[in-house]
């Protein structure tokens, strides 16, 4: 049987690509950020997974307005990243893993939701800005990958109970994998920020650390919000936090926190980042 | 704080100086949208710079959104349908980056935008034993 051995959930600012394009990482400015990824580097060295699932938001690459899902899940045998219009790209292809993506789509279908499927999908930097920050300097990442893609860009955007209970629809589905690989699964986006408007550069300590601590002991508590409420308290763009509900609904063994870091400011947004093990639950 | 507005009696949520970018707003900004979108393409970016208003013709946008590209006000291409995702991607082209794009829309010198974030500024870090 597969094991599903952690979360990570990480902002994906572009800038953070741009850095580390230019190596940037022990600038002044970075290095408060680049360096809570040491306890991940670590992590990922030791459980080596063979799978990374990835909850993320796609920022027009590969969806535009004409067909807006709200949820699209990724089947294709490779990804690309291509130029987003303004500068990063080149990023490595990303190897896919059909075979998951179909069985993941067949739960998540019999559990009555009703994903787009894609067999062809290019990812953009909210996949290719966690990649390279959790596996940097590799000739090829080290992991398959299956792309799961929130809409937080249109709304009515899904709220944020119906993506926890995707992300366990999802969970159940690598339970079910019959396969010894390992499995990681990854939440990319927040936190806090707002780049429209003449509410651009809102930030909301008091939401991120709730968040922070929700992630981890009671997600739930996260779906109680809607979508505006957390466009209000996160930012509009900090709705992109319902990538990490989604992603820790996918967790449903005994999960404990193994580090965190949160780093105000990088860009206009609160970066965090979390690294969370999940374990199956050892009967008493 | 977790306090949040509430809805009027109609329904409508506002939440000050913020954007929703909803059907409405999807439908009106369109035509500016899918112009921006064009520009994940060099060539297309390319064609931009070398004339904007034949550019923005061929994308039928309306004279608002016409108007307000030329003036780059942001504020402007939002009210007029504008999605801050695929603006962007314009904001590339004319040099403007996110902050920069925060500076237009606050009104704030870009400094002030910067050191607003930054008065923020914190690290909490915890790794478990």
């Amino acid at each position: 049987m597969s094991q599903v051995i952690g979360g990570i959930f990480t902002s994906h600012v572009p800038g953070i690509g741009a850095a580390i394009a230019k190596g940037l990482q022990q600038e002044p400015y970075w290095k408060p950020f680049f360096d809570g990824f040491g306890p991940v580097h670590e992590f990922l060295e030791r459980e080596k997974p063979d799978v990374a699932v990835v909850f993320y938001n796609d920022h027009g690459l590969n969806f535009f307005l004409d067909k807006m899902p709200t949820f699209a899940i990724g089947a294709a045998p490779e990804y690309r990243h291509e130029d987003e219009g303004w500068g990063i790209s080149g990023f490595k292809p990303f190897a896919g893993h059909p075979a998951l993506s179909w069985h993941i789509i067949e739960q998540v279908v019999k559990d009555e939701f009703d994903p787009v499927t894609c067999q062809a999908m290019k990812v953009d930097h909210g996949v290719a800005v966690p990649f390279e920050l959790c596996w940097p300097d590799t000739d090829a990442w080290p992991v398959k990958l299956v792309p799961i893609c929130i809409n937080t860009v249109q709304h009515p955007l899904p709220s944020p109970k119906r993506c926890y209970a995707l992300g366990r629809s999802v969970g159940r589905a690598l339970e079910s994998w019959q396969s010894d690989e390992k499995i990681v699964v990854l939440g990319t986006g927040g936190m806090s920020h707002q780049l429209d408007g003449q509410r651009a550069g809102y930030i909301n300590p008091e939401y991120d650390r709730f968040c922070l601590e929700s992630i981890v002991s009671d997600p739930e508590a996260m779906t109680r919000h809607s979508t505006l409420d957390i466009v209000e308290l996160a930012g509009s763009q900090g709705v992109e936090i319902i990538n990490w509900i989604a992603a820790r609904g996918a967790l449903r063994g005994t999960v404990r926190e193994l580090a965190h870091n949160y780093h105000v400011p990088i860009s206009n947004t609160a970066a965090a980042t979390v690294l969370v093990e999940n374990r199956e639950p050892v009967a008493a | 704080m977790l306090a949040v507005t509430e809805a009027s009696p109609e329904g409508r949520r506002e939440i000050p100086g913020t954007p929703v970018f909803d059907g409405e707003a999807a439908q009106r900004g369109l035509a500016l949208n899918a112009m921006c979108y064009s520009f994940n393409s060099a060539e297309n970016r390319a064609a931009f710079t070398a004339d904007e208003e034949a550019y923005m013709a061929k994308f039928g946008l309306s004279q608002e959104q016409r108007e307000a590209v030329r003036q780059r006000d942001v504020l402007g291409m939002i009210a007029a349908g504008g999605n801050v995702y695929y603006l962007a991607k314009l904001g590339g082209i004319l040099g403007l980056n996110v902050q920069d794009l925060g500076a237009l829309q606050t009104g704030m010198p870009l400094e002030d935008f910067k050191a607003a974030l930054l008065a923020h500024g914190t690290t909490e870090r915890s790794v478990a034993a």
